[in-house]
């Protein structure tokens, strides 16, 4: 697979443009289609295909196994984080209106921290569910 | 469903279906749940459910796919032919079935203003979100500030399936080369 010109010249044009549209999916999702949950899933598609193309070991030094695991609890972290700020604040659980000055502008804020959590975490699951399963290399 | 492109969609993914459950090669299987994602996420496009629709053409059509062709390497591209007999799940399948179709004989019919889904808060989150969110998108309003809670359970769910798969097959015990595929 790694002799393919082809391939390996189509990737590398395409990685980066995959990457983009992910993050470009989660931040307008507030005003378009699109979110965390499916930002994550494009951002891991970029991975899973550099994985395909260039081996398991080439995703490993691009990102670390013990960074996914890290990143899959920081996205998890950084919800629940923003649920316990809110009720600090002396709001409910979740109640962005207390984020900001004015109540709108802490909906953008609980909003977008809560979506890029979720699309940290879904990101990470999906890269290390696919490593995990294709690191096995077939039966014997 | 009297539009006529809803219906051949509906008519194709039910072919799909069927050519997934004949086919013997495991590998055309998975491309066949592949299309029939595409299919679905086309469907929902029909029905303006876009949020929807992106959701499953990414996770249905894309990763799912994916993880079951990783799957397919570590075990075998042809299903081994069945010795169970066949007329016992055969009755079962058809009968539940005809239950999950009676059931849908009560449900609403698609853009009804006065089922349940359309009656309720629905209709104070579309009038009220601008206001209180100021976003435009109403989909991203309900899924990350009506229902936050929600929204939170999902991911964990999503990180417990990864610390699963972790736990499972996590480690790298064997076969530690690093670049072979």
């Amino acid at each position: 697979m790694r002799i393919n010109p082809v391939l390996r010249v189509t990737s590398k044009i395409m990685i980066p443009m995959i990457l983009l549209f992910a993050l470009y999916v989660q931040f307008h999702g507030d005003f378009g289609p699109g979110g965390g949950f499916q930002a994550g899933v494009i951002f891991a598609s970029a991975f899973i295909l550099y994985a395909m193309v260039f081996g398991m070991g080439a995703v490993r030094r691009a990102m670390p196994e013990a960074a996914l695991k890290v990143a899959m609890s920081v996205g998890v972290f950084l919800f629940g984080g923003v649920g316990v700020v809110t009720m600090l604040l002396g709001g409910g659980y979740l109640d962005y209106n207390l984020l900001a000055a004015s109540p709108t502008d802490g909906q953008h804020l609980g909003i977008f921290l809560v979506e890029l959590g979720v699309g940290i975490t879904v990101a990470s699951v999906m890269i290390v569910v696919f490593v995990a399963f294709a690191s096995r290399g077939r039966r014997s | 469903m009297t539009d006529p492109v809803l219906g051949a969609l509906f008519a194709m993914m039910i072919i799909i279906a069927l050519a997934a459950i004949r086919l013997t090669d495991l590998f055309a299987v998975v491309i066949m749940f592949s299309i029939y994602s595409v299919l679905a996420a086309s469907m929902f496009v029909m029905m303006d459910a876009i949020d929807v629709a992106f959701t499953e053409a990414a996770v249905g059509a894309g990763v799912s796919t994916i993880l079951m062709l990783a799957t397919l390497v570590l075990t075998d591209r042809w299903e081994r032919p069945s010795t169970h007999k066949k007329l016992l799940p055969l009755t079962v399948v058809t009968l539940t079935g005809a239950v999950l179709l009676y059931g849908t004989l009560d449900m609403p019919l698609f853009g009804d203003p006065d089922s349940p889904a359309n009656a309720g808060v629905a209709v104070r989150y579309l009038e009220q979100s601008y206001e209180e969110i100021h976003i435009p998108n109403v989909v991203t309003s309900v899924l990350a500030s009506y229902r936050g809670y929600d929204t939170f359970g999902e991911l964990t769910v999503i990180f417990t399936a990864g610390i699963g798969v972790l736990a499972l097959l996590g480690g790298r015990r064997r076969r530690d080369k690093g670049d072979d595929r």
